[in-house]
């Protein structure tokens, strides 16, 4: 992050030592909460190992690729959790990614000005709604009409593939998924309209200067000018879609068992947290559960670190092209 | 009439971002195949004047105009006027070089017949506007190669050859030259003597010696009004009005 | 020319995808904000704001307790959170240039991206293990961990947006750089400050993940930090996921006042905001 030119940082004032008393407590206390935040990081990994080593000495790696989930009977295996975490948070941001583009384009290129401020405030409501409302919603709402009206016409439409095969019960994966996806459109659309805002105004201009219609300037210098940036925004969305818990714990049907059909009910690793942690017995379940929200840990992470590369990318880009 | 025909004419010109009016009612012809140079002092209208011919001006928020501008004795602002089409016979180019940094040199000439859907791999199209636009012998070697690895002259250039390749009548200059170093400018002032054998050029500038040395017709613009126009000579060395007298023997501005 | 009139199509087509768009994402919001009022506003009443539960099928009970328990356990956390945060902000944006403070920037994103239930699970080894009971204690630690970086990450933007001059100016009067920091740079970034710092209690107000397994539920009041405490986000879980539709009808009810609570806290966030552009403008 470059500084702003006007800004003059304090420790250029204050490089010379000496100084004051008040100065230096001052700077001694700013350290230290600097340094808290990298003590509380640490003290994050070291429970989440701690509270996990029993289930890690008793059941080793193999856990991670295991797919049976039985606590009463001592079978812990990571791999339901997985799949239903990837498959919810896949179809979350296949189905968010395209409506957060247009949202994005609708709020900073195409949509009629009057408008803009109504939908970003709508966007911004959406954003602040805690996530046991929406499962609440999901699970008395969306998940009757899943029932009874999406799947049957999917099941109809492209019952061929096994995506959408099986008993349309409402509950499951596609449920979980849907309700992911309304809940980080918000982010998706403010990250897109941040890239789409770095796009220099000439390359939109020079578009429409040659006769280019608004779409054709977006598809034309727009959108390829943004894309890493919007590929950044998608994995920002999948990282929030992976950790989401409570919409999810409420809709997903939590059943530890892989299928491919959408419309099976599953399980995610947050929700297994949710509904076993407080409940679980001997330290070998709890350290699996540990151990399953180190494993989400450690994804989220790498996600949230490659997306903000991307965007950052982006952002160096247009530097380098309005220099 | 004796005068060539005339390719543009404007009649009481407005032009106004919100409250705040920029061209307070100007009107000048502009015939075939000329250059009209237009000079005063910053912010005062001239690249407004200039984004009305294309109708860019109207695409800035709050942004609006009146008054009649023709092309070729036809309305631009009428109804049955498209804008998108409108721009493809007013090229424009802007002051700082602004290549498609995603396309390639090629690609960035021939990005508006792509537009058009014109088919073909436009490989001619590309040379010629290439060569018109006095680039060719620099870059026929890496024509695949990223807009961005060109020197800013060459871009300015690169862009030159980007407006004629959709083949317009008209080629408004926004101050091309000002971004770019003498040796580039040189060629950027060469090339429009040669435009104007089959194009009609309006050029934007706030240097009085390349007004001279380019146009045909020069217009001064201050704040906001159109003192004078008229054949450059006659502009630069006995104007009619003060106010033009004193803007270009530097006296202000 | 055809041509021209099937591109202004396309472009009208995408135009009115991209409303399309903006129509489904507004669908949800208005059904799901339509919902929790008409399904919740019937069951709201004065009792509803001070009782504690009823048993299922006994009419009248409340969240009273709930509503404290989220109130008490976001206070609590408040109380670390804020000044930390914001410390935490300031040192960043006044100090955090060199390699240290480039790894306290990244670590305090890496923290914004961790999954509330991970948080959760960090407080409860850090606090129900060894005191072998869930607690209020627990769950306002967990909340105060989730609420530090954002708020650290908005703080040292508004910090940054203190222009330097005003500070030279600060210290060129001999004004020492603690004094110059507290009175004049903070000062002048606090409105911005305390918009990011209600949008973070307000978030807190709505997390439930982290309480599930620290402070867990209690059907009682309580007031005492190390016992296990209600909260109306768990509270609202509890009634939706439970078979017996009077609870369902509870549960959209606690929704509505969870809803006002955090549409209070971020409408003071906005006006706060507001205010501030007014100003500086």
């Amino acid at each position: 992050m470059p500084l702003p030119a006007d800004i003059l940082p304090a420790a250029a004032v204050s490089a010379r030592r000496g100084g004051n008393r008040g100065d230096r407590l001052y700077h001694a206390a700013l350290q230290l909460l600097g340094g808290a935040v990298l003590a509380v990081a640490g003290l994050v990994l070291l429970e989440l190992a701690d509270v996990a080593a029993p289930a890690a000495r008793r059941l080793g790696l193999g856990f991670l690729w295991r797919n049976d989930w039985d606590p009463v009977s001592g079978a812990f295996g990571a791999l339901p959790f997985v799949y239903g975490t990837l498959v919810t948070s896949a179809v979350a941001i296949a189905l968010a990614l395209p409506v957060s583009v247009g949202l994005a384009l609708f709020l900073s290129e195409m949509g009629p000005r009057r408008l803009r401020p109504v939908v970003s405030f709508a966007i911004e409501v959406l954003a602040a709604i805690p996530s046991v409302v929406y499962g609440l919603w999901g699970l008395f709402v969306l998940v009757p009409v899943l029932r009874d009206w999406v799947q049957p016409a999917l099941a109809r439409a492209l019952g061929f593939l096994p995506l959408f095969q099986g008993p349309p019960i409402g509950l499951g994966y596609l449920a979980a998924g849907v309700i992911l996806a309304v809940m980080i459109l918000p982010t998706v659309t403010s990250v897109t309209i941040e890239v789409l805002r770095t796009v220099p105004a000439s390359l939109r201009e020079a578009s429409l200067a040659l006769g280019a219609t608004r779409w054709e300037a977006i598809r034309m210098a727009v959108l390829p000018f943004g894309r890493a940036g919007i590929v950044g925004a998608a994995l920002l969305g999948l990282g929030r879609a992976l950790g989401e818990t409570m919409a999810v714990t409420m809709v997903i049907g939590n059943s530890p068992e892989i299928h491919a059909s959408l419309f099976a009910p599953g399980y995610s690793l947050p929700a297994v947290i949710a509904n076993e942690f407080a409940e679980a017995t001997g330290e070998v379940h709890l350290g699996a559960l540990a151990a399953l929200g180190l494993v989400l840990f450690g994804i989220t992470v790498l996600l949230n670190g490659a997306a903000r590369l991307l965007v950052a990318a982006v952002a160096r880009g247009s530097a380098r092209s309005a220099r | 009439m004796d005068a060539p025909a005339n390719k543009i004419s404007v009649q009481g010109l407005k032009a106004w971002f919100g409250k705040n009016e920029v061209i307070h009612g100007a009107s000048l012809d502009i015939p075939d195949r000329s250059v009209l140079a237009i000079i005063g002092p910053s912010g005062c209208g001239k690249s407004t004047f200039l984004r009305c011919l294309n109708r860019m001006h109207e695409l800035t928020p709050g942004a609006g105009s009146s008054g009649k501008m023709l092309l070729d004795d036809r309305d631009l602002y009428a109804a049955s006027v498209d804008p998108v089409e409108l721009r493809r016979r007013v090229g424009m180019v802007f002051q700082r070089p602004n290549p498609f940094p995603t396309m390639s040199i090629a690609r960035n000439v021939s990005a508006g017949l792509r537009l058009n859907r014109v088919p073909g791999d436009h490989a001619e199209v590309v040379e010629r506007c290439l060569r018109q636009a006095a680039l060719w012998d620099e870059v026929k070697d890496r024509l695949d190669a990223p807009a961005t690895g060109l020197s800013g002259g060459q871009q300015q250039r690169l862009c030159i050859a980007r407006a004629l390749a959709v083949e317009p009548e008209v080629l408004l200059m926004d101050e091309p030259a000002s971004a770019l170093d003498p040796i580039a400018t040189a060629k950027v002032e060469d090339l429009i003597h040669e435009l104007k054998q089959r194009y009609t050029i309006v050029i934007v500038t706030h240097n009085m010696q390349q007004a001279a040395r380019v146009s045909d017709r020069t217009a001064f613009f201050y704040l906001g009004e159109l003192v004078e126009s008229g054949p450059t000579e006659k502009i630069f060395t006995n104007p009619s009005e003060q106010r033009t007298e004193d803007y270009v023997t530097g006296k202000f501005g | 020319m055809s041509a021209l009139r099937r591109r202004n199509a396309v472009n009208a087509f995408w135009t009115a995808a991209c409303g399309a768009a903006v129509l489904l994402a507004l669908l949800p919001l208005a059904s799901l904000l339509w919902l929790v009022i008409s399904r919740g506003v019937g069951g709201l009443s004065l009792d509803f704001f001070t009782h504690l539960p009823a048993p299922v099928g006994e009419a009248g009970g409340g969240v009273g307790n709930a509503i404290a328990g989220t109130l008490y356990m976001v206070g609590l956390a408040s109380l670390v959170a804020l000044p930390a945060g914001v410390g935490a902000g300031v040192y960043l944006a006044e100090r955090g240039d060199g390699r240290f403070g480039s790894a306290v920037r990244f670590t305090t994103e890496v923290l914004a991206g961790v999954p509330s239930i991970v948080v959760g699970i960090v407080a409860y080894g850090l606090l129900v293990v060894p005191m072998k009971r869930f607690s209020a204690l627990a769950g306002a630690v967990a909340l105060a961990i989730l609420m530090v970086p954002p708020l650290a990450r908005s703080t040292e933007e508004f910090v940054r947006l203190v222009p330097g001059t005003l500070r030279e100016a600060s210290l060129a009067l001999g004004v020492p750089a603690w004094k110059t920091g507290l009175r004049v740079v903070l000062r002048t970034a606090l409105p911005g400050i305390l918009t990011a710092a209600l949008l973070a209690v307000a978030r807190a107000a709505g997390e439930t993940a982290p309480l599930l397994f620290t402070a867990l539920n209690n059907q009682y009041w309580n007031a005492r930090p190390d016992q296990p405490t209600a909260s109306l986000t768990v509270q609202i879980f509890n009634y939706a996921v439970s078979p017996y539709s009077d609870w369902h009808d509870k549960a959209w009810s606690a929704a509505l006042v969870l809803l006002l609570l955090v549409g209070l806290l971020n409408l003071a966030a906005r006006l706060l905001a507001r205010g501030r552009g007014g100003r500086t403008a």
